[in-house]
């Protein structure tokens, strides 16, 4: 006989704070938010999370598998999601470009998922070290098609908790993939995090479209093949008519702008902590410092953006990558403005000092 | 009052340098700081060098990396040479003799040599150096309640067998140097 396994989900509420990664955070928030499905491939620097998923899957009676490799990963979260469940995968830049033809899928079947990249130095291999360089990958595409992915960009280990547990949310109310883009510095480092029960701002809506066996109803059909004349683009308008909602709807980001600020620096991730200490290290200058936040990629806060640089002599993007956010940046405000780029890749992080100093030497302040 | 301390631990692999940041970290959460904790992490770990940095503060945390630490806790020779250009006049040093030449030249002011795995070892628990210049530490720049690390330690170790109180005891020891 069976017995029933006592399932273990700490309870949300607590005020004692623990110490844990962002890797770890990320985890924990998957199981709290329900998530039953866990399968990926160990890559440095986001294992911690891997080995997290495989303690506390058990716990729950959810399903953890070591897949042979990305693309299984990715492929056995299709399967999953398929049915209904809550699936995640997870894996660092080089894993995460295996397997984008299965999120090319996810998307056109409109099945929602959730992918997590602790983001590493790349191209190809790279190493191990923390970097912004996929930018362009989780925000413009990746896979094939017209998709968008919904990218959240966490500043913090909190914000690693906070933005899973709104992933999973997002992704089954729109049925769409969301990515969860952070890098080895959000991974890696430990804070302390209190669990706090997030707003649930999406109703749960039951999953009607589940393949969960027939009887007594008509089949299900989830499918991203569309033969016929004008059938895939009437599925791909309709894809078209979600991205605009959420585009209109999603957007997020943080602002912090002086009323006489003679400087807006603009960074997302562990970039945007590093543009605070910036900012701090300034705040003797006789102009001051603004800082604007993305913290959704896709949809980016381009007319936020606009709003918040208006009337800034200078605007300066910092990313451990040679460019990419820089673009969207340009497509917010225009030819006509001022933008300064400072970026180090190759999982090299930039010093709070050598940005301090590039901004006094080209006399951005 | 503000309070902010950077803090560079950094031996080789083994040495207990990742348990070091987690315990102070840990400690200074239980008394409602903030603090940040980063991991070298990857193939260096392996007999190589591991260093982390944690940075405890009353106030919110912007980057978790540092340029220019407060305290710098050098378990070896290779440590003290990689970071000892990024220390100011202000900077706490804990050299350990065992394993570093006598003769630096430092910009820090405070430094506090002694042959912290010699002292283990001696005590029968060569792996404890950590614990005893965390016993040091707290000695020299009380930032934490003594009580609050011992609880600390006590955490980080349980469900290790009987290292708790083999680590309170080289705990007291540092605290005593």
């Amino acid at each position: 006989m069976k017995t029933k396994k006592k399932l273990k989900v700490h309870s949300y509420f607590s005020n004692k704070p623990v110490l844990m990664t962002g890797n770890d955070a990320v985890g924990e928030a998957a199981i709290k938010s329900g998530c039953r499905f866990y399968a990926g491939y160990p890559i440095t620097p986001q294992n911690e999370l891997t080995a997290y998923m495989s303690r506390r899957m058990r716990d729950v009676g959810g399903v953890f598998i070591q897949a042979e490799s990305e693309l299984a990963a990715i492929n056995m979260v299709f399967g999953a999601s398929s049915t209904g469940t809550r699936a995640m995968t997870s894996s660092s830049s080089p894993g995460i470009s295996l397997k984008q033809e299965g999120i090319s899928y996810i998307a056109g079947c409109e099945l929602p998922a959730v992918i997590v990249n602790a983001q590493r130095g790349g191209p190809g291999l790279g190493n191990i070290g923390p970097s912004q360089s996929d930018y362009f990958q989780a925000t413009k595409g990746g896979g094939h098609g017209d998709y968008h992915l919904i990218v959240l960009a966490p500043t913090s280990v909190e914000e690693a908790f906070t933005f899973t547990v709104l992933g999973f949310d997002l992704a089954d109310y729109y049925r769409n993939p969301v990515m969860i883009l952070s890098d080895a510095i959000i991974g890696q480092m430990a804070e302390g995090i209190v669990f706090k029960k997030p707003r649930r701002e999406y109703p749960k809506k039951k999953k009607a479209w589940a393949l969960t066996g027939a009887r007594g109803r008509p089949q299900n059909i989830i499918r991203s093949l569309y033969l016929g004349e004008r059938v895939l683009e009437k599925h791909n308008l309709k894809l078209q008519e979600k991205y605009h909602l959420i585009e209109k709807k999603e957007v997020r980001f943080r602002q912090c702008v002086p009323e006489n600020a003679g400087l807006l620096v603009v960074a997302y991730g562990s970039m945007y902590r590093l543009a605070k200490d910036i900012a701090a290290g300034l705040n003797n200058s006789r102009k001051r410092v603004g800082l604007f936040c993305p913290l959704t990629l896709w949809p980016f806060p381009y007319r936020a953006l606009e709003k918040a640089a208006k009337g800034i002599k200078n605007i300066l993007v910092v990313e451990m990558s040679y460019g990419q956010m820089l673009e969207d940046v340009r497509l917010a405000l225009g030819k006509d403005v001022s933008i300064s780029f400072f970026g180090r890749a190759g999982g090299e992080v930039p010093e709070g000092e050598e940005i301090i100093d590039y901004i006094l030497k080209k006399k951005l302040l | 009052m503000k309070l902010e301390l950077k803090i560079i631990i950094s031996g080789f692999g083994g040495q207990g340098i990742l348990s070091l940041g987690k315990i102070i970290a840990r400690a200074a959460i239980k008394e409602k700081l903030h603090a940040a904790y980063m991991p070298s992490y990857g193939a260096e770990m392996r007999g190589g060098t591991a260093n982390c940095k944690i940075i405890v503060s009353s106030g919110e945390i912007a980057s978790p990396y540092i340029n220019r630490p407060d305290v710098l806790i050098a378990l070896n020779q290779p440590s003290l040479d990689k970071f000892k250009t990024k220390l100011k006049e202000e900077s706490a040093v804990f050299i350990n003799t065992s394993l570093i030449d006598k003769e630096y030249n430092l910009a820090a002011k405070k430094t506090f040599s002694f042959p912290f795995s010699q002292i283990a070892k001696d005590l029968g628990m060569e792996k404890a150096a950590n614990i005893i210049v965390l016993g040091k530490l707290l000695k020299e720049i009380e930032f934490v309640k003594k009580e609050t690390v011992i609880a600390s330690i006590k955490e980080y170790f349980s469900g290790k067998g009987g290292i708790i109180t083999r680590n309170l005891k080289a705990f007291r020891e540092g605290q005593n140097l």
